[in-house]
């Protein structure tokens, strides 16, 4: 297979356009998408492809726009909707989670909500509290949605095909500090199905779960751990919903430990879920109890200093994992 | 450009009419309005005595007094039109075409209901008959009804698939307040959608009078006008002036593939919902309405001035609909409860594993009306 090296945000790219190639249904909406190519580029050049009918600007009005694509969805389109930053979604919350997540139910099958919410997820470098939401915790309680959450690359352009394609509603959460991450993407054509985790490290002492920008952070960790002798098998979970709690299963099994780094804060998370599930079905298995990596529980700070100890990072993943291995390693 | 409906004949009414392009249409278009109007009117007295004998559960919001309203701007678009509206929809349902089976047995909480049971009375769904929505959520429908403009402007225009065609969004004079109205109408005006937002002004949202909720209450249309839409206040008693005013508008918002917005002036002649002391308003008030009663108004014409329905056939209709209505509710009372099982369906179009802790989705059975 051949492959190049290229940027997520390229990735991104070429996932939407390879798409709205192959379905006319397809359109992108969302501010700054078309003449300004893009508020971080992702769209760059996709107004000179697509046209103006569509690669579509949208004036700030998420609620507005969000609920467009939601009607245009249940119409029969495919709208990808873009959110400059998931932050921005909270003044859509009642779209995306009453009416995308629930109008299949609430109409007895009848229609359904084939759309993509996608944008920067999670602390950008010092915004401040109002612009740095991780929503995964929040929208994940909600049922109706899948939510995927690439780390890389080769995956944001896998599950940005797959979430295109899929009939359900997908929110999609990229990281503003992930877009010029590059990575190997083949040239051929392919999909990365939801629900199913990768095996990133293998390692027999502890499983770190983790999904998204944080994947990287366990991947430097479980690098330097492993000069201390301690071998992580690193999961990224891809999709949290589905979430592929078979894979953390068969690990756990084997590890006994478990730890989970989540960049959302503690209080009902992700993270929270994932150890919960951890424990209905191999609370046998468990050697230690598990522990999360999460964000500090406070809002996100300003202060160059405070952001990064608010943050998940590779310290905080080898303490962790250092805690939970003990003295038995 | 308004273009006359292709069955346009010409008029049996006397020539003193005060209607216009309405007394051009055929004997039996006008039959069925009134029908259609005795219809919700009988629908909606049945619902209440089966909500006061707990039989329906819930919200439930009565539109008697109001079916001028739907009846009349149904007319005046065509079958494959989207449709949206808030959650005083079973008028909506009805006049698109729903069975009245299949819209009591929903509020019944039967399989049988236009959502499986799953929807209630807010939320009545009808695809085969466009309605894409009874709506909970004041004003949230309002985006909807302009993403559905927009899908009907791309099917047409870039897909080139389907014709020009106009979206009737409804939403009750509360949701004017609603930010989520306003957003849909900027973009509605933007991006010149052909939506139709029509507020059924009812004068009131629960116990608060328009003037004390909205800016400009006297003037609705000049909001609109805010958003470059162009607007008409139409007087919503009476079912064949309101076609004549709205008829030549929608004509005009499909071909021009432009939005509108009608401030519809009706009234609901029961509380906001089946829990409504209505202490806001006075029982003068109500009857003064009740002597514009659009049932009244059209029979009064059938019977007395045009003479196209005689007394025996108007007393057909109401047997009819009587027949049908209670029909509908012995459907709906033995009908069978939604099977368990439907609790973990539609929540998903693509269920796959590991979607919920709490068990397996799967696909769910077959919409009665699809
Ligand atoms: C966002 C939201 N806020 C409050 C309510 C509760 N509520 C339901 S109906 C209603 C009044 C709406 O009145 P109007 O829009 O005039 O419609 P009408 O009942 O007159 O048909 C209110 C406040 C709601 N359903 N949604
Ligand atoms: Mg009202």
């Amino acid at each position: 297979m051949a492959t190049r090296v290229i940027q997520f945000r390229e990735a991104l790219r070429e996932a939407m356009t390879e798409e709205m190639r192959r379905d006319p249904r397809i359109f992108l909406m969302g501010e700054e998408v078309a003449q300004y190519n893009g508020a971080y580029k992702v769209s760059q050049g996709m107004l000179e492809e697509f046209g103006p009918q569509r690669i579509i600007d949208a004036p700030i009005s998420e609620n507005g726009f969000a609920g467009l694509g939601i009607g245009a969805a249940m119409y029969g389109l495919r709208p990808i909707i873009e959110f400059m930053s998931w932050s921005f979604s909270l003044v859509a919350a009642d779209q995306i989670l009453n009416n995308a997540a629930k109008m299949l139910y609430m109409s007895g099958g009848q229609w359904g909500c084939p759309i993509v919410f996608r944008g920067n997820n999670g602390a950008g470098g010092q915004l401040g509290s109002t612009h740095s939401w991780c929503v995964e915790a929040l929208y994940s309680n909600v049922p109706g949605l899948k939510i995927a959450i690439p780390s890389c690359p080769y995956d944001a352009k896998g599950l940005l095909k797959t979430a295109i394609r899929d009939p359900d509603p997908v929110f999609f959460l990229e990281s503003e500090r992930m877009l010029g991450d590059k990575g190997e993407v083949p040239e051929e054509e392919y999909t990365i199905p939801f629900g199913q985790a990768i095996l990133r490290r293998e390692g027999s002492d502890v499983t770190l779960v983790s999904f998204g920008r944080p994947v990287n952070f366990c991947m430097e960790a479980a690098d330097e751990l492993l000069q201390d002798g301690i071998a992580c098998d690193v999961l990224d979970m891809r999709t949290v919903r589905p979430l592929d709690i078979d894979a953390i299963i068969a690990s756990v099994k084997k590890t006994n430990r478990l730890v989970v780094v989540d960049q959302s804060w503690p209080f009902a998370s992700v993270a929270t879920e994932v150890i919960t599930q951890t424990i209905e079905r191999a609370f046998d298995h468990l050697d230690h109890e598990p522990v999360r990596v999460n964000t500090d529980d406070v809002p996100t700070p300003y202060a160059k200093n405070l952001e990064m100890e608010y943050l998940p990072n590779k310290g905080k993943i080898i303490a962790a994992v250092k805690s939970v291995v003990g003295t038995t390693v | 450009m308004t273009s006359m409906p292709a069955s346009a004949a010409p008029s049996p009414a006397s020539g003193k009419s005060k209607y216009t392009l309405s007394a051009k249409l055929p004997d039996a278009t006008l039959h069925k309005w009134l029908r259609d109007l005795m219809l919700i009117r009988e629908f909606e007295l049945k619902t209440m005595a089966a909500y006061q004998q707990a039989k329906i559960g819930g919200f439930c919001h009565i539109y008697i007094g109001q079916e001028a309203v739907v009846v009349g701007t149904f007319g005046a678009v065509n079958h494959d039109d989207p449709v949206v509206t808030a959650y005083r929809d079973h008028g909506h349902a009805l006049a698109r075409g729903m069975s009245a089976r299949a819209c009591m047995a929903e509020m019944f909480g039967k399989a049988a209901g236009c959502a499986k049971g799953k929807g209630g009375s807010m939320h009545m769904f009808d695809k085969p008959n466009w309605l894409f929505g009874g709506h909970g959520i004041v004003g949230a429908q309002t985006a909807l009804g302009t993403g559905l403009a927009f899908a009907a402007r791309y099917e047409y225009e870039v897909l080139k698939t389907g014709p020009k065609k106009v979206c009737l969004s409804y939403m009750g004079d509360g949701a004017l307040n609603q930010g989520c109205f306003h957003e849909a109408q900027n973009l509605a005006g933007l991006y010149s959608l052909p939506v139709i937002f029509i507020v059924e002004n009812n004068g009131y949202s629960m116990g608060t009078s328009i003037e004390r909720g909205t800016t400009m209450a006297h003037n609705l249309c000049l909001k609109a006008a805010g958003y470059g839409i162009d607007a008409i206040q139409i007087d919503g008693m009476d079912v064949m002036s309101l076609y004549d005013q709205f008829k030549p508008f929608a004509d005009k918002c499909r071909a021009e593939q432009r939005p509108g917005f009608v401030d519809l002036k009706t009234y609901r002649y029961q509380g906001h919902s089946m829990s409504d002391p209505q202490k806001y308003r006075t029982k003068e008030e109500v009857a003064k309405f009740q002597e514009r009663d659009t049932i009244m108004t059209l029979s009064n014409y059938l019977l007395n001035e045009r003479k196209s329905l005689s007394e025996a056939e108007y007393q057909k209709i109401q047997a009819d609909v009587r027949d049908e209505v209670k029909d509908s509710v012995e459907f709906s009372e033995n009908a069978p409860v939604p099977e368990l099982s439907e609790l973990y369906t539609d929540v998903y179009a693509e269920p796959m594993p590991n979607l919920s802790p709490s068990g397996e989705y799967t696909h769910g059975a077959k919409n009665p009306l699809l």
